[in-house]
């Protein structure tokens, strides 16, 4: 069997359904095999959309994401997905094309060392060297993408090689002898842990993305109701923790809410289940929750007093321990009364600053409106992807998201562009649900070229544009640490999305009146195919409130 | 479960952070990694990456030629030693890794050293490389060149006694290492 037929095969084997990509001179075996191998292929128009629509898919199913490329930029081009893939822990495949063996190392055209460009940023790569190797390394590719701490893999195939004649077998199992991740564990340690929740006046527990990757989110749920435990979610694990509810604090971290950050500063025990204590979250470290102590629960050993440290570390998968520690923690039958003051504290500070913003008194709308107008024209009940910057704060802030898998983000690097291509993504991995995408005006020009790939595949997603003209968030920087320099930051009202939108094969609408917006993006999300708002808010709204990049939860601002 | 129902509650106050302690002191970390192409690079890059300085690194074959071993000396004074650990230990190709203690193992090197002397100094530089049990291993009308053997102090001190002779140059190998005893390191 020639080499790229049997890659089919082992895909198939491992239950892939869909893949993303665009190819070229080194990886036209790969699709000549795709023309007639029985996966779909979705073709994308830049490579980075296609890396993107893996992680949303990835995101929204729980799923291996794949995408594909070809040598030299076709390969660089996958650069920022894989990266942002390795940041948020994404299980995806990406799989190159490279020049003939006998080209590597000349130069040769679309030849660049995509292996050596990526290593820093992938759980893993196999860089090709025998055709034989193919199968195996695309298996062992999925199960270290989707085992332990999820992420990236590549596998880089030169050209020749996929051309090759095989013997193909399926594999049966995997051989990787120096990668046994933990997912069980340490019972001393959950007793450990329960013992030190029991006896704990201000417990609490703050939960990542972790939770999501390891599919507990019932089970994290579970545990947080098991006594009052205040509970606040990373911008990664929204959704792990059904929002709103009495013991839901909001998200912490930068533009977290004072509730949730200020009872982080005066906590006596914090437990940290899949999150992993960036820099975003813990602002200046030598004053970050200097009252208490760590609970850190992680797949990732690594993790586990990286950035501070643990004191009841725990290594393995939430979804095996967390039931364990909720059955230790119940059989101590704690004192619930011992939280009544916490409470009264929290309350305190829950009453005093609420999530807030002033409401424009006309037709004007509000960014943070425009959020919970989406919030009702959807009930909830929909899938929302996001850009990076202001819009995407917002949405975190005031969209509820009650379940796991709903919310999808670009957390850990910050892509902009992310959006637009994830939702796509995501579409595809849900074709009956709603998969909207709120969309910042800088962000979505940067991969707006897939609202084509939508209009052709007939992919529904819709597109909400949070349209201020400005690259926001820089903007709302310059403002207030720059001295209101807007150094390159304004956009204008270029382009026109409406007719862009039509120009792409989509549906192009514009809102612009607050009085009408909820039933206007009813109408969007009603009407059929891929539809692009162009929706336009105050241009000068600042994403309140906020602690300043290197300062304390005690200095928030706003 | 065992213990259910245990009212022996923890004392906040008794649990002690552990790890990101800097220890202070040079580790010697023996690595065995999967001989595949690449390796090396993952090591180097990690390093680089999470601004890790590796003092020294020597590689070479095993006993078994799928598996290679890398021996890095890492300054704990500057890295939480734990943390490095276990970024290695994410690299897929790495199997094993061993935290060498000075006391529990041997480590050697070896050093060449291109040394200036002529008719009036050079029985001095072969005394003191006798003193070192070191061997001349090139000898002209005005240099020779010396092997030495031993823990980086000894090697440390060669270089100090004849630097005044005129030291033209000096290589180094890196530590390799092996665990005393009986059991395989």
């Amino acid at each position: 069997m020639r080499a790229a037929d049997a890659l089919m095969e082992a895909l198939k084997a491992e239950g892939v359904e869909v893949v993303f990509g665009l190819p070229g001179g080194a990886n036209l075996p790969t699709y000549d095999a795709i023309y007639d191998g029985g996966i779909r292929h979705i073709l994308v128009r830049h490579e980075a959309g296609g890396g993107h629509a893996a992680e949303g898919y990835a995101k929204a199913t729980g799923r291996v994401g794949v995408a594909l490329g070809t040598s030299g930029p076709g390969a660089t081009n996958l650069v920022t997905p894989i990266c942002d893939a390795m940041l948020d822990s994404v299980p995806t495949v990406f799989l190159t094309g490279q020049v003939r063996t006998e080209l590597i190392g000349t130069d040769g055209f679309q030849e660049c060392d995509t292996g050596g460009i990526t290593m820093p940023i992938v759980k893993h790569s196999f860089m090709v060297q025998d055709p034989r190797e193919i199968p195996q390394a695309v298996h062992e590719a999925f199960y270290l993408a989707r085992s332990g701490r999820p992420g990236p893999v590549l596998v880089d195939i030169p050209q020749d090689l996929s051309r090759a004649d095989i013997e193909y077998e399926p594999a049966t199992s995997v051989s990787l002898p120096g990668y046994q991740p933990t997912t069980e564990g340490n019972q001393k340690q959950i007793r450990l842990a329960a013992k030190a929740l029991a006896n704990s006046r201000r417990p609490v527990i703050y939960g990542g993305g972790g939770i999501v990757n390891a599919g507990a989110a019932a089970e994290f749920t579970e545990f947080c109701l098991a006594d009052r435990f205040p509970v606040t979610l990373t911008v990664m694990g929204l959704g792990a923790f059904p929002a709103p509810h009495e013991q839901w604090l909001g998200m912490l971290g930068m533009h977290g809410t004072r509730a949730a950050n200020y009872a982080m500063d005066e906590a006596d025990l914090i437990c940290a289940i899949g999150a992993r204590f960036d820099d975003r979250i813990t602002g200046k470290l030598s004053e970050f929750a200097p009252r208490a102590k760590f609970i850190h629960i992680d797949v990732d050993p690594a993790e586990i007093s990286k950035n501070v440290p643990a004191h009841i570390p725990i290594v393995g998968d939430a979804k095996n321990i967390v039931p364990r520690l909720l059955a230790e923690y119940r059989a101590l039958e704690p004192d619930r009364a011992r939280l009544d003051d916490w409470w009264e504290r929290i309350q305190h500070w829950q009453r005093q600053h609420p999530l807030r913003y002033d409401d424009s008194a006309d037709s004007e709308i509000k960014p943070q409106y425009m959020v919970q107008a989406l919030y009702e024209a959807t009930g909830g009940d929909a899938i929302v992807s996001s850009d990076v910057g202001q819009h995407q704060m917002w949405t975190a802030q005031y969209f509820h998201f009650s379940r796991p898998r709903r919310w999808i983000n670009s957390g850990g690097l910050g892509t902009m562009g992310f959006g637009l291509p994830a939702a796509m993504g995501a579409q595809v991995g849900c074709p009956d649900q709603l998969v909207c995408c709120m969309a910042g005006d800088g962000s979505v020009q940067m991969n707006m070229q897939e609202l084509a790939t939508c209009a052709q595949e007939g992919i529904p997603i819709k597109v909400f544009i949070m349209n201020n003209g400005y690259l926001g968030m820089v903007r709302q920087w310059q403002e207030l640490f720059w001295d209101r320099r807007y150094s390159q930051v304004h956009m204008g009202s270029y382009p026109d999305f409406v007719k862009l939108a039509d120009a792409y094969g989509a549906t192009g609408m514009r809102f612009e009146d607050k009085k009408t917006l909820v039933e206007d993006m009813r109408q969007a999300i009603d009407t059929e195919g891929p539809v692009l708002v162009d929706v336009r808010v105050t241009q000068e709204e600042n994403t309140y409130p906020m602690i300043p990049a290197g300062q304390a939860a005690r200095d928030m601002v706003g | 479960m065992g213990e259910p129902g245990t009212k022996e509650l923890l004392s906040l106050e008794d649990l002690e952070a552990a790890g990101g302690l800097r220890t202070g002191r040079k580790h010697v970390l023996s690595i065995l990694v999967e001989n595949k192409p690449g390796v090396l690079t993952r090591i180097a890059g990690l390093f680089a990456r999470r601004g890790f300085n590796i003092d020294t690194l020597a590689v070479g074959p095993t006993d078994d030629e799928a598996v290679s071993r890398v021996t890095l000396t890492v300054d704990g004074a500057k890295h939480p030693i734990d943390q490095v650990t276990k970024q290695l230990h994410k690299l897929v190709n790495v199997l094993k890794i061993r935290d060498l203690e000075p006391e529990d193992s041997v480590a050697r090197e070896l050093a060449l050293f291109k040394i200036a002397c002529d008719s009036g100094s050079r029985g001095e530089v072969l005394q003191l490389t006798e003193i070192f049990r070191g061997k001349v291993v090139d000898a002209g009308r005005r240099s020779v060149v010396v092997e030495i053997t031993g823990a980086d102090d000894k090697i440390e001190s060669f270089e100090q006694l004849v630097r005044p002779f005129g030291l033209i140059e000096m290589v180094r190998t890196g530590e390799i290492a092996i665990s005393r005893g009986r059991g395989e390191t």
